[in-house]
């Protein structure tokens, strides 16, 4: 028995998930079971990530043959390094942001609709794992459309009305950005006559149709870039962040463009990177380009911004090109920097939207103004978002100062030292923005709101607090967190050569 | 004459353009989930032309039939027409949900009453 479940863990990380949706339903008419087991999965989930992550380490890639069928025909769930870690990211937030659903969600939904939101939560969460651990290029587009249709559903739940047009507009490009990756996969279908991600990557370089390889690389490359919000395809990010309800904006936020940063990764080093990368296309610099244009007007227009999720939305698109950043250099150096990012931003964002949500939920108020003196009200709450706060701009002890590290250290191996320095300027922004909301919130007279509230609730304040002490734990313990993407670097470089 | 040969793939890029400037260029909310539903259908056409095999039969086993098309592409977009529907199904009752709350479903009267898109 024991045995069998330990055999199945790659399917079960994705079927666990997936049949608690309809469980969700079914239990619809006890909201507290229902949180109850979708508690429970997220921590089997998170069990299962820890436990695969260690079995790769130890012995290497797990291979999984979907229902039996064997590799280039049936579908293949693949787990590396690479993907151990990003589902290690992805269930580890779910963990903590279901206890700090209980007392979140009600607050954006009816009593008896909180068990569907539960429900659309799961399939998100299992759409995002499906496409980590697939190993087959059409399931990660099918795993996508899961993750985005429950994602519109979840973001159009907010209170204001603008969280139903931020849902279609993220539709509209969200489909797009799905489409443009189907496009993509059928033409390397096409050109190759599989679509097993090992299978394409062995055969992709004997293509002679380098024409047709080139629009596949750039319909995915657009396709996913919609995705992650690569700069100028960022326009659908700031609203949907920031009228989304507190739960879903902390899950999106954490979890969803670190998702796709690694099907990006996934699919231009391992699938694409040995067919393309002999042809001295400067792929690199466009993305080095890419990456510092979204770092500096994310974190510009961050500063002038008045709703504080919007905000930190903006601060999202500006720590999306330090993760580019990274992948832009190309090195193994670059490529462990912008993968601690992944990790490190997961853990800082996910604070700081908690301790936001938390704000919220006492004030009923988004905007900064109304934050006037409240730091003083909720002084738990406040700490949480000046730790996280000093995390984004990466001082020393924490998970920020080790990534923005790296990547210096991977921009000055390259000889790029203005994008050293461009690094720092972003980290300067940082600190105007963050300072805006630490002087309102501690420095100001409290506004009217502001004077009435009280501490949030604890079972807000503890999944705050956990990855508020995680930023600290994963700053100064760095050996898990650099090892692994070490390892993750080298599996992505090895597939160059 | 190769020019004709291609002509469903053709079909495909055309509708495509059109989906894409429908979404594009429209304001009102209906018409680009039309014109997105286009751009979608689109690439049902393009993945099912993929399949053909040149005087290929229906992939069934019939005697004396050794030359068949590709049925793999027309499996995989199946998944892609129930996410198409699915998608549009998402849109279509946002739309709902938009209407009430705004009393239109026009992109530049949405934006005079609040600045959200």
């Amino acid at each position: 028995m024991a045995h069998a479940f330990l055999d199945n863990l790659p399917a079960l990380q994705v079927v666990i998930p997936l049949l608690s949706a309809p469980l969700c339903l079914v239990l619809a008419r006890w909201p507290r079971l229902v949180w109850t087991m979708c508690t429970l999965v997220t921590w089997t989930a998170f069990g299962i990530a820890l436990a695969l992550l260690q079995t790769v380490l130890a012995e290497g890639p797990v291979s999984y043959a979907m229902g039996g069928w064997a590799a280039p025909w049936g579908i293949e769930y693949r787990i590396d390094a690479v993907n151990a870690y990003v589902a290690l990211i992805v269930t580890g937030i779910a963990a903590v942001v279901l206890p700090y659903a209980y007392r979140s969600v009600p607050l954006y939904i009816h009593g008896e609709r909180v068990p569907l939101f539960y429900a659309l939560l799961m399939l998100c969460f299992t759409g995002l794992l499906g496409m980590t651990v697939t190993g087959d290029a059409f399931n990660v587009f099918v795993f996508l459309e899961i993750s985005s249709l429950s994602m519109y559903g979840l973001i159009s739940q907010g209170r204001d009305r603008r969280s139903l047009t931020a849902s279609f507009q993220y539709l509209v490009m969200g489909t797009i950005g799905g489409t443009f990756v189907l496009i993509g996969i059928g033409f390397l279908y096409v050109l190759t006559g599989t679509l097993n991600m090992a299978d394409l990557a062995a055969r992709l370089p004997d293509v002679t149709q380098v024409r047709t390889l080139h629009t596949a690389f750039a319909f995915i490359v657009v396709g996913i870039g919609l995705k992650l919000a690569m700069f100028p395809l960022h326009l659908w990010l700031p609203n949907a962040y920031a009228y989304a309800p507190s739960t879903a904006t902390v899950f999106i936020a954490s979890t969803a463009t670190k998702v796709a940063v690694y099907i990006l990764l996934r699919f231009v080093y391992t699938i694409m990177g040995p067919a393309l990368f002999s042809e001295g296309i400067p792929y690199g610099q466009i993305a080095i380009v890419l990456a510092v244009m979204g770092l500096l007007t994310g974190s510009f227009v961050a500063i002038f911004q008045q709703n504080i999720k919007r905000m930190l939305a903006y601060s999202s698109i500006a720590q999306i090109g330090y993760i580019l950043l990274g992948i832009g250099f190309a090195s193994v150096l670059g490529l462990q920097a912008a993968l601690l990012h992944l990790f490190n931003h997961a853990l800082m964002k996910g604070a700081l939207f908690m301790a936001v949500g938390c704000f919220v939920y006492r004030l009923g108020s988004m905007s900064i103004e109304d934050m006037a003196g409240v730091g003083r009200r909720m002084p738990w709450t406040f700490a949480a978002f000046v730790m996280g706060g000093l995390s984004l701009i990466g001082v020393p002890l924490t998970v920020g100062f080790v990534s923005k590290w790296y990547l210096v250290l991977a921009a000055l191996q390259k000889g790029y030292w203005p994008l050293a320095v461009l690094i720092l300027i972003g980290s300067l922004l940082a600190v105007v923005y963050i300072w805006r909301v630490v002087e309102t919130a501690w420095f100001a007279k409290p506004s009217l709101r502001a004077a009435e509230v009280r501490e949030a609730p604890l079972a807000m304040l503890i999944p705050t607090w956990i990855l508020v002490l995680a930023n600290i734990y994963f700053g100064v313990n760095t050996t898990m967190t650099v090892g692994v993407a070490d390892l993750a670097a080298r599996t992505l470089m090895e597939s160059m050569r | 004459m190769t020019v004709l040969h291609l002509y469903n793939y053709e079909i495909a890029i055309f509708l495509a353009m059109v989906g894409f400037y429908v979404v594009v260029s429209r304001g009102n909310l209906v018409k680009k989930v039309a014109g997105l539903s286009m751009f979608q259908t689109s690439v049902f056409i393009l993945y099912i032309s993929m399949g053909v095999v040149d005087g290929g039969t229906v992939p069934i086993l019939v005697e004396g039939m050794t030359h068949y098309s590709n049925p793999v592409p027309h499996v995989l977009i199946l998944t892609a027409i129930v996410v198409g529907v699915a998608t549009t199904a998402v849109a279509l009752s946002l739309i709902i949900r938009i209407k009430e709350a705004y009393g239109t479903v026009e992109e530049d009267e949405i934006h005079e009453q609040d600045k959200s898109f």
